[in-house]
């Protein structure tokens, strides 16, 4: 019997972590991040970097994503197994990339 | 090493019992809104049993076309049209739920001592969405049919065919999301509703295969879905992601199709090995040999299998040397793959081995499977690719897998459960006999098909020259012995739910905690949440269990 009650106060421990209140500030801080970046990417835009206009909308849009991700989905407050949840997708995304990349960039290797 | 030799109990005296969840409710209303993870798991069985049927008429209509030389059963774009529907409807709706969905579903909150899945009515919401998902690819069929084989293939599926190409893959993404409630209700009921005492290397290796399954499940699946949207975007607005023309790259739909598909197959074959360590065990009455080992080999599969895709693309253009890379990674694949089959030859070694049904399925799994998976490393090795790709061989070598390894599996698994899920019994000799016709059929069927690959018989082609009419009769012919084997199922289990003897709770002796209450089981699943006080497949703990144990009676 003991062994149930431990687990249920685990379990109950572990809900307790999730249940986090975020206040709105953080909600509204945000908000005003992001609508910021958005205006950083279309100023963006207007100037021409070459190649790099690319990576830097890419990154911008990267940064947005997190702030999504880590406060709006409250990844921040999660536990680590959640944490490790969402840290496999992003680890699964990596290998579609870089294991593409491999075709890519060597594929005409010993043709000039 | 031993085995414990447990007699099997004396089913003459077994009563169903008073209430389960067949009865608890009646009506077709009680069944549709069911949140039951047992009723949708038979509400699933039934639906891709109805899939199956239409996959395996068009694998027989495949197989009458090629029985002679010349394309005269069908014109050649119907047989296109034949053999898409037929990957299609084989894959997508039969072979990836048909083990998680269906016993998964039933045993997996049984066998970690759970009241039901984590999410009931996601569990629900995946039947209809498998249902709509279906509904769609049945409509694309009807309408006109797909013929872009399975992989729809780009440019060829975005700009030259004039097929319902967009319906089909909206069919397969919705039926995609089926596939992923499925994996997140898994991966959320191990992690958080084991009961007290069972940890994670108590768990049967049945709950580990589908454990790795459903994280292929979850990270694959949205890959294929935003894949199969961009072709269908591409056809309908002409935005350039796959056709040259419009500044697309037709070998990065390859990429992100593998990416899944190839995943896929382990999606298709993992819980298959799972079925396979429960009735291994059961049937030598001994522990699973390596345990741990065959418990991380399949987490081994789950994440290899993410790294080998490139493996379909030998012949399409792409770098030599990452195809080399990607060669080498596809041949580690064999070494989990290897480490089951060899722990499950060890369990047997001394077992006290009996015979019944799902143990002939289960070797039936064990030689198809093997010469499947070893006529893989001939295909990840690339001097032989460039000779097999797109031959028979490599239809002979997936079939070897999925239908000799995943289909045994299944039905092993059917049989097996076959008393739990349902109180009674299976007829015992004509289910052996199904076993060892499909395991015949089988053979027959596609042994030759490595022959004709091998002598460069192309896949894909309504004609062929008449030197190679030999093989494919034998094929054909096999394909109907194959086919008897899996209509005699069909009968006789449903003529079991009536007629079948009563099984009792525990018919095979079994050590899992699902064979430890009464079957079939009550909606709740236990009376009481039990404790696992025991290591899985103990069947000391099991004799001892069944020697104290109280009859009542009444």
């Amino acid at each position: 019997m003991d062994l149930h009650n431990e687990t249920v106060e685990h379990n109950r421990a572990e809900h307790a972590g999730e249940m986090h209140i975020v206040r709105p500030p953080v909600y509204l801080g945000i908000f005003f991040a992001l609508l910021v970046l958005t205006a950083l990417t279309t100023g963006m835009s207007y100037v021409d970097l070459g190649v790099f206009n690319a990576v830097i909308a890419l990154a911008i849009a990267c940064f947005k994503a997190s702030l999504v991700v880590l406060f709006f989905m409250h990844i921040h407050y999660s536990s680590r197994l959640l944490k490790m949840t969402v840290g496999a997708g992003l680890f699964t995304f990596m290998l579609l990339i870089s294991l593409t990349m491999t075709d890519y960039i060597s594929r005409a290797w010993g043709r000039f | 090493m031993s085995s414990t030799i447990i007699s099997l109990p004396d089913q003459t005296t077994a009563r169903l019992p008073r209430k389960s969840y067949l009865n608890q409710e009646y009506g077709l209303k009680s069944w549709l809104l069911t949140g039951d993870h047992k009723r949708i798991a038979i509400l699933y069985l039934i639906s891709i049993t109805f899939f199956f049927i239409i996959g395996g008429i068009l694998a027989g209509l495949i197989r009458m076309e090629l029985l002679t030389p010349a394309a005269d059963l069908m014109a050649t774009d119907t047989y296109n049209k034949v053999f898409s529907m037929h990957g299609i409807i084989m894959i997508f709706l039969f072979l990836v739920p048909s083990v998680p969905a269906t016993i998964g579903n039933f045993l997996i909150p049984l066998m970690v001592g759970a009241r039901d899945l984590a999410f009931p009515k996601i569990n629900l919401l995946s039947w209809y969405l498998y249902v709509i998902g279906g509904i769609f690819i049945l409509a694309a069929m009807v309408l006109g049919g797909v013929d872009t084989g399975w992989t729809f293939t780009t440019p060829l599926s975005t700009h030259y065919l004039n097929t319902h190409v967009v319906t089909a893959a909206m069919g397969i993404f919705i039926a995609g999301f089926a596939s992923i409630f499925t994996g997140l209700n898994f991966i959320v009921t191990v992690h958080r509703m084991r009961c007290p005492g069972m940890t994670w290397f108590r768990l049967p290796l049945f709950v580990w295969g589908h454990y790795a399954t459903s994280i292929i499940m979850i990270l694959g699946t949205p890959v294929l879905a935003i894949t199969l949207v961009l072709v269908a975007m591409e056809r309908l607005f002409d935005i350039g992601v796959f056709d040259p023309t419009k500044g697309g790259d037709p070998l990065l739909f390859q990429h992100l199709f593998w990416f899944y598909s190839h995943p896929a197959v382990y999606i298709m074959i993992l819980p298959g090995m799972a079925v396979i360590s429960e009735v291994i065990s059961t049937f030598s009455r001994k522990r699973v040999f390596g345990y741990t080992a065959v418990a991380f080999s399949s987490v081994a599969i789950a994440v290899f299998g993410f790294l080998v895709w490139e493996h379909h693309m030998f012949i399409m253009g792409v770098s030599q040397y990452s195809a080399l890379v990607f060669s080498l990674l596809t041949m580690l694949v064999a070494v989990p793959s290897a480490i089951k089959i060899f722990n499950w030859a060890m369990t047997m070694y001394q077992g006290s081995i009996t015979f019944e049904t799902p143990m002939l399925y289960a070797f039936g799994f064990f030689g198809l499977f093997t010469i499947g998976g070893l006529t893989g490393v001939f295909l990840a090795t690339m001097g032989m690719d460039i000779h097999l790709t797109e031959t028979y061989f490599v239809v002979a070598h997936f079939h070897f897998v999925m239908v000799g390894g995943m289909l045994m599996a299944y039905l092993a698994g059917i049989h097996f459960w076959w008393p739990k899920m349902t109180g009674r019994m299976y007829p015992e000799a004509i289910s052996k006999l199904a076993a060892v016709v499909t395991f015949i059929g089988f053979i027959v069927t596609f042994f030759p098909q490595f022959l004709l690959g091998y002598l460069g018989m192309p896949r894909r082609y309504a004609a062929y020259p008449a030197d190679f009419q030999v093989l494919n009769v034998f094929s054909t012919a096999g394909a109907s012995i194959l086919g008897i084997g899996y209509l005699l199922p069909l009968f006789y289990l449903p003529w079991s739910l009536i007629y079948g003897k009563i099984a009792g709770d525990n018919p095979w002796q079994a050590t899992g905690l699902e064979w430890q209450i009464q079957s079939p089981p009550l909606t709740e699943n236990f009376v009481e949440i039990p404790i696992m006080d025991h290591e899985a497949y103990d069947y000391e703990w099991l004799a001892n269990k069944t020697q104290h144990e109280v009859q009542t009676v009444g």
